[in-house]
């Protein structure tokens, strides 16, 4: 029985890496690249942590897996939005299938400020925050 | 958090006390120690409302796995098959969340979600740009985003 539930979790999660390598190649633009690399990639390399602690079930090897699945989950959003933020500001061209794109009109490319687009009089004033020297 | 804190202190004096290192035995102790805490909650004001935070915690994990795997079947049937049925576009998403660790916490959620990938927050941090795959229903779309951050500021408020 827990034979079957790791392979399936080892086979499910090699055909996701496959599968991110396929869009990788086929997709058109940056931006969809990035959806198939860093997602089903990131949920492959879970499930095979998954099975690899399930297979051993020592303290040591299930802590690292455990581990690796934390580190994986808080770093492959961060490199994604990352990459696609700068390959989007830097004028990587979108698809042609692009239906619309909400955030160029409010990007000024000189100054780099990005509206929101709800500004008022009122708070399209600059907002103090804490980063802000004195 | 002092609530988890000490649900994981109960769970591994549990573990101690009864000699058997391992991970179903410290499952045990944490549920043990989680009962502990809902009947000693009435009388401490440190441990209020983690008793209900705890299985909202369970769900929203729940509903994220399920948003997980949904959301990679659709972008997997598209890569298999030969014509696009894909409708990328940039779209902006009101934010309720306000501080920048609400704010890193959401982007972040939206961005491991696949299809959606958070783009930009605008200066004034009341919009997240989002960059999705399919917005051939965007009605749609938003109302599992407005979800998904509902949800996610729920558990840390």
């Amino acid at each position: 029985m827990i034979d079957v539930i790791k392979g399936t979790l080892l086979i499910v999660g090699a055909l996701l890496m496959l599968l991110a390598a396929i869009g990788l190649l086929r997709l058109p633009d940056l931006l969809t690249r990035m959806h198939a690399t860093t997602k089903a990639a990131a949920l492959g390399v879970i499930l095979v942590m998954l099975a690899n602690a399930m297979h051993f079930s020592e303290v040591g090897v299930v802590a690292r897996s455990l581990a690796v699945i934390v580190f994986i989950l808080l770093t492959a959003p961060v490199a994604a939005h990352v990459i696609g933020r700068a390959g989007y500001f830097v004028g990587s061209k979108l698809w042609s299938g692009t239906v619309k794109d909400e955030l160029r009109p409010n990007y000024d490319p000189l100054t780099h400020a990005l509206k929101s687009g709800l500004e008022t009089e009122e708070n399209a004033k600059r907002q103090p925050r804490e980063t802000d020297p004195e | 958090m002092t609530g988890a804190i000490w649900n994981l202190l109960l769970g591994l004096a549990w573990v101690l006390l009864s000699g058997d290192f391992t991970g179903l035995n410290l499952l045990v102790g944490l549920v043990f120690g989680y009962i502990t805490l809902v009947l000693i909650e009435p009388h401490l004001e440190a441990l209020k409302g983690y008793p209900a935070r705890v299985p909202r915690f369970i769900g929203f994990v729940l509903f994220f796995i399920k948003e997980l795997i949904q959301a990679n079947l659709r972008v997997a049937f598209d890569i298999l098959t030969p014509p696009w049925h894909m409708q990328p576009g940039v779209i902006a998403f009101p934010l309720s969340a306000r501080t920048e660790m609400e704010i890193t916490m959401v982007a972040n959620l939206i961005s491991l979600t696949p299809g959606t990938l958070s783009l930009d927050v605008s200066d004034d941090r009341r919009v997240l740009y989002i960059h999705a795959m399919f917005l051939d229903d965007e009605e749609e779309l938003r109302r599992n985003l407005k979800e998904m951050e509902h949800r996610a500021l729920e558990l840390f408020r």
